[in-house]
């Protein structure tokens, strides 16, 4: 897990503190580190967890480290299970104000399934950076 | 001039830039003549430096492998699917594993429930491969296996399937992934840390050359951190890094480079600049010939021959307009073809939504066969040898690739830069240029970054999902497993694996052949190991 600040021209998102954790088995990780180095340059305070966590782990480190929002990345097709399960630990530990995003391989007819567990935004690869950067300092208004 | 005809003037349209670069970053001259090539005339194919084909013959002696990824939920649902491609002509399995395999778990793990059957076919021990392969002669078919981690397990349980099938293991023929440092750059299915995991792939590929001769026991593969953002210069330079790192290690415990380099065999993706793809192929092959020569002294031309095998689609697929995806299948594989490929997996036009639909899977392999059979481009060996362009941008990407082989070395060699993580930022770095060229339009996607209209189609046409209850019959079949095998006899065996593996001059594969025999699960021997090695720790560097 690493920690990191860095000075932006851009702000939109400074003072915000943001996990960016990949629940379960999948290993790619590129998109999360490219939202990650893109949250960084908009001015957030990013925390990447690495591979292979479980809900309850990436629960854990949200409270711990006291964020706004959790990114989770899930690229393996199993979305709609890992991302209840961190609803339900995040819950568990009195977490639930923590704004959720998911990114990754999501086709279009999970979105509302998405949407009603809780997830305030579902980016997938296509999207520009700008716009995914946009959709969360709206969310996190 | 009337207002429809200005309506419809050219420049109403903004027109993508059409660049003067191939990707990799090497500007390309508008006219290339002979005095600029290094090598104008490239020699004979299957001979001296290979950069025109490692076989004299081209694809007239044999076509390359037709070889597509598959592989879903359970045993029995994925040999439904290979009985249908072999019935279509496809000439090689390729076999795709679920998470849950690839990192070392059994399906009864909490971490695996949510994962199994979903990427790729639950095989969490030997009678699930004998229910994949149910009906198949694996002594008549190749068969490639994706897996990393555990890929020393599982070519033990294919030699063990080949023993319940009757048939001889030096007849088997295929290519079993087992590259792992790749795993800890990009894919992640790292499970032990990196010394011991590439003594378990020295282990595999010394008993692959004494007991299963015609099988390549290791595929290095760049394919993962091209997907991941890599430029084709840096696909290939991190890849033949990690090469030398292999031929390293099998030297180190007593390996002859005239023999296990016979089998090495490497994997990459194919993107869209055609002639840069052609160009890194015949700039690879010529720079492998010349290391395995003189810096290992390898004599045989067989141990300096570099074979490859390919991925088309890939990241280069997106999911705006799909159905342009088999488009671009179709120029990838033109240039995997022109430059030499020794088998190729065609992804389907739905690869960014989701596993193939068996409509989707169909058109791919016969994307293959059309390029094969009545484009003609097969029937001379290296047709683009000799073409100034072609010739020129060989030799630039062999200078490209060679330089950033030896920012590798210059910081202590492809081990080092992933234990530290350096090499893992540079690719996160790179991924992240890549995204902000194609957001600016810099680097043209049709349909995603230019092109584009309102309502455009993105979703994949024919829906394909993994039967959800596939989860479960992996489970009941696996704990039927638990219940009817001897355990006491799994038990001797896995300890003596666990002895085994403290001692890193001892090879591993005998025992892990024995375990497959038992009945031992995946889960099971990677635990065993667990307790003498540990488990990676990721360096996350950002």
């Amino acid at each position: 897990m690493t920690t990191m600040t860095q000075a932006s021209p851009v702000s939109a998102l400074r003072g915000k503190r943001i996990l960016i954790a990949k629940p379960g088995l999948d290993g790619h990780d590129v998109g999360a580190k490219v939202i990650a180095l893109a949250l960084r340059d908009a001015g957030a305070d990013v925390i990447y967890t690495g591979l292979r966590k479980s809900p309850g782990y990436i629960a854990r480190v949200a409270v711990d480290e006291d964020v706004d929002a959790v990114g989770l990345s899930i690229l393996s097709g199993s979305h709609v299970e890992l991302v209840k399960e961190t609803f339900q630990q995040l819950a568990a530990m009195g977490a639930d104000d923590v704004a959720v995003f998911v990114g990754g391989t999501i086709p279009d007819e999970d979105r509302a399934a998405l949407q009603a567990i809780g997830v305030k935004g579902v980016f997938t690869s296509e999207m520009r950076l700008d716009d995914v950067i946009a959709a969360v300092v709206s969310a996190l208004k | 001039m009337s207002a429809v005809v200005k309506e419809y003037a050219a420049e109403s349209v903004e027109l993508p830039p059409l660049g003067t670069a191939v990707p990799s970053g090497i500007e390309v001259p508008v006219v290339v003549t002979r005095d600029m090539c290094r090598n104008p005339d490239p020699g004979q194919p299957g001979e001296g430096s290979f950069t025109r084909g490692i076989f004299p013959d081209g694809y007239r002696g044999r076509l390359w492998t037709v070889r597509q990824y598959s592989g879903f939920g359970t045993a029995e649902d994925t040999n439904e699917r290979y009985r249908f491609l072999l019935d279509q002509g496809q000439t090689g399995l390729s076999v795709a594993l679920d998470l849950p395999t690839q990192c070392g778990l059994d399906p009864t793990d909490t971490m695996a429930r949510p994962e199994i059957g979903k990427v790729g076919v639950s095989l969490s021990n030997l009678s699930e491969m004998e229910i994949l392969f149910n009906g198949i002669d694996l002594s008549r078919i190749s068969t490639s296996f994706t897996i990393n981690g555990t890929a020393a397990i599982i070519l033990a349980m294919y030699v063990a399937c080949a023993d319940k099938q009757g048939v001889a293991r030096e007849k088997l023929t295929g290519t079993i992934q087992n590259d792992i440092l790749k795993e800890y750059v990009a894919r992640g299915t790292w499970i032990w840390p990196v010394r011991p995991s590439l003594r378990l792939i020295a282990d595999s590929i010394l008993f692959g050359n004494k007991v299963t001769p015609r099988f390549n026991p290791i595929s290095i593969a760049g394919a993962h951190v091209r997907d991941a953002g890599c430029t084709a210069a840096e696909e290939m330079a991190y890849t033949l890094a990690n090469g030398l790192a292999y031929v390293d290690e099998l030297i180190r415990r007593g390996g002859d480079a005239d023999r296990f380099a016979k089998r090495l065999s490497f994997f990459f993706y194919v993107h869209m600049d055609l002639f840069e793809e052609v160009a890194k192929f015949r700039a690879a092959r010529r720079i492998w010939a010349r290391i395995m020569k003189e810096r290992y002294g390898a004599t045989d031309p067989k141990a300096q021959m570099f074979r490859f095998g390919v991925v088309c689609g890939g990241s280069s697929l997106v999911a705006p307009q799909p159905y342009n995806n088999a488009v671009r299948v179709t120029v990838e594989t033109l240039a995997a073809v022109m430059g030499g490929a020794q088998s190729i997996f065609t992804c389907a036009y739905d690869e960014p939504f989701q596993i193939p639909s068996e409509f989707s899977a169909e058109l791919a392999l016969r994307t293959q066969q059309i390029v094969a059979y009545e484009s003609g481009v097969a029937r001379t060996v290296d047709p683009l040898g000799g073409s100034y362009y072609v010739e020129w941008l060989t030799d630039q990407m062999e200078d490209k690739i060679l330089a950033l082989m030896k920012e590798v070395e210059d910081y202590g060699g492809a081990v080092r830069a992933i234990e530290d993580g350096w090499l893992q930022l540079k690719v996160a770095r790179r991924a992240h240029q890549r995204k902000r060229d194609i957001d600016s339009g810099a680097f043209p996607i049709v349909g995603l970054n230019c092109f584009s209209r309102e309502g455009q189609q993105r979703t994949p046409g024919e829906v394909f999902h993994v039967d959800p209850k596939a989860s479960k019959r992996v489970l009941d079949k696996y704990q039927a497993l638990l219940d009817r095998r001897d355990n006491a006899a799994v038990g001797k065996a896995l300890e003596r694996l666990e002895q085994a593996s403290a001692d890193d001059q001892e090879n591993l594969m005998p025992h892990l052949v024995e375990c497959c025999h038992a009945y031992a699960t995946v889960g099971e021997m990677v635990q065993r190991l667990k307790h003498q090695w540990g488990e990676f720790q990721e360096p996350v560097r950002l």
